[in-house]
């Protein structure tokens, strides 16, 4: 790829607000502040301030969306969507991403300082939801003079903000782009969540969530991102990736990585821990573990929304099943929201939000071309 | 509008339908009829359509489409959702087809019905003197490929509305290039049916 279709150097920005006595006030209770997100925009901002692109991450993603920080030799997470000519075309929109409240990649979370003990909050950080993490992504849309989003859109727990938000501020989003995701996790994924926190929790490094300053839980949180890989992939996807290949020979019969695969998890889950917290690990399952937008959730029986839709889902996505997807075609239609939902042919298992670019920016790139005619409107 | 280079039934269909309408098109194939109906008429529409191809043509076209099934499509949809549902060369081809019209007629103030005439002169020539199952240019597919599942003739559906209380508010018979009104059973090779519940 040229560089001219390259967005090139990004630096990661900081915004912090809920300074006390105004303090941020999670959906569980209590109050934290002052709260900070990290975040990073690409493109401009029109003098209208209509053509605004809200990106949700998904649950180990981070603010770092596009482009290479300085010095940095692979780009940003979903680099392949967002830049000039791109899906989320930066000669055209202004698109934002930010990283979760209860996050670890800049934004506050249990690893933060809290200021009333100068220590790490660790378990002391409230409960989060998705309903906060979009509450404070709000806070940011309000300051960086955003009235109403073009469009959100993110894949999987990115998927699930995007949602939020339009059951949270339905004003305030033109359009939605939810990908791989659900209206609610079903009693399997809440199961795949519990097994990688009872993995962190069993650590004994854990320490009840006091592990900042000394080793930290690693064994458990790697085992915990381990799971959570295979449940990316599929099975076919591992088949094509690993089939029986060994790494060596003369491993056999030691309980080393002798097939590729193991080996594979094993680098997925050691490089996990060097850049992901722990308790930030707990927090954000739990977060979407407990979303639930069934029902009349996602939009009240009483409110009157216009908000257009593109629904996206992978037919080898186990871990999201099309069914997930579905369930909200259903709300659109029976709301008769504008919508449109495609079932992409993939291989890759959930992990196709990532890596089925050239499907995605076809369906993303016209889709966007028509909401931006009626925004306004 | 030009409309010079639409398929006939489409452009049938296009002057059946009001301006700023709500239509819902099952079967909506990439989506010509709609992105049409939409630029020239101000239509608000909606697709339902299986084949993936379709589906990014649709979107191509900034038609809004759903990936899936007709037979399973409309259940969600409250009473008199659209103003026309439209069915168009696709009800030879669903499986619950008698399910699929009654929940047309459910969500749609009218519903637009086409399919190929089975009893046309040439597919009854093709039968008698041939001895060979009809391949017409409206029945274009030979018997191992053919997607349809029914072989109605226009009689069989006037037939059938009498007998389930349909109304038909309007209707249209063609040959291959032209509107025919004279004994349309044995000389159209397709209809299209405006009824209504």
């Amino acid at each position: 790829m040229g560089k001219d279709k390259e967005i090139g150097i990004v630096k990661t920005e900081y915004f912090t607000f809920a300074n006390p006595p105004d303090e941020f006030k999670p959906e569980s209770g209590g109050a934290i502040g002052p709260v900070t997100l990290a975040y990073e925009t690409y493109g401009s901002l029109n003098s209208e301030k209509s053509n605004a692109i809200l990106v949700g991450h998904s649950f180990s993603g981070d603010a770092h969306a596009a482009g290479f920080h300085e010095g940095d030799k692979s780009p940003g997470w979903w680099n392949d969507m967002i830049g000039p000519g791109k899906a989320l075309d930066t000669n055209k929109y202004f698109v934002i991403c930010s990283n979760v409240l209860g996050g670890c990649k800049g934004s506050t979370g249990p690893s933060s300082i809290n200021p009333k003990t100068g220590a790490p909050y660790a378990l002391d950080f409230p409960t989060i939801t998705i309903a906060d993490m979009v509450k404070a992504q709000k806070y940011l849309i309000d300051y960086l003079g955003i009235k109403k989003l073009l469009c959100a859109v993110g894949g999987s727990m990115g998927g699930m903000q995007v949602l939020q938000w339009v059951s949270s501020y339905p004003k305030h989003v033109h359009s939605a782009i939810p990908i791989a995701t659900a209206l609610k996790h079903s009693p399997q994924q809440i199961a795949f969540d519990e097994v990688g926190r009872q993995a962190v929790m069993a650590d004994t490094a854990w320490n009840e969530g006091n592990y900042y300053g000394k080793a930290i839980p690693e064994r458990g949180l790697a085992v915990a991102r381990m799971i959570g890989h295979i449940t990316y992939m599929s099975d076919r996807s591992m088949e094509e990736k690993f089939g029986r290949k060994l790494k060596a020979k003369d491993q056999k019969f030691k309980f080393m990585a002798d097939f590729e695969v193991e080996g594979y998890l094993r680098y997925r889950g050691d490089s996990f821990v060097k850049r992901f917290d722990a308790n930030s690990y707990l927090y954000i399952t739990k977060a979407m573990d407990y979303l639930d937008l069934s029902g009349e959730r996602l939009i009240p029986k009483d409110k009157k929304v216009d908000i257009k839709f593109l629904v996206l889902a992978f037919k080898s996505d186990w871990l999201y099943p099309l069914y997930q997807s579905q369930d909200i075609v259903r709300i659109l239609k029976t709301r008769g929201q504008d919508a449109t939902y495609c079932e992409i042919n993939s291989t890759y298992g959930h992990d196709a939000f990532l890596l089925e670019i050239e499907e995605e920016t076809h369906l993303i790139k016209h889709f966007l071309s028509k909401v931006s005619k009626s925004y306004g409107s | 509008m030009d409309l010079s280079s639409v398929r006939l039934d489409e452009k049938i269909i296009y002057g059946i339908i009001e301006p700023g309408s709500k239509v819902l098109d099952l079967g909506c194939g990439d989506g010509e009829l709609l992105h049409l109906l939409a630029k020239g008429k101000n239509v608000k529409g909606q697709g339902i359509e299986l084949s993936d191809d379709a589906i990014y043509k649709c979107v191509e076209k900034e038609v809004s489409v759903f990936h899936g099934d007709i037979d399973s499509g409309l259940v969600e949809y409250p009473g008199k959702s659209f103003d026309y549902v439209i069915l168009n060369q696709s009800m030879q081809q669903v499986k619950k087809i008698e399910y699929v019209l009654q929940e047309a007629l459910r969500v749609g103030r009218k519903t637009i019905v086409g399919f190929p005439n089975f009893a046309s002169i040439k597919a009854r020539c093709m039968l008698c003197f041939g001895g060979r199952s009809p391949v017409t240019s409206s029945l274009p597919n030979y018997w191992y490929d053919t997607p349809n599942l029914r072989f109605l003739s226009i009689k069989d559906f006037k037939v059938y509305c009498r007998q389930k209380g349909m109304k038909i508010d309007q209707e249209y018979y063609l040959s291959d290039k032209r509107k025919i009104s004279f004994c349309p059973n044995l000389f159209a090779s397709s209809a299209i049916f405006v009824i209504e519940k």
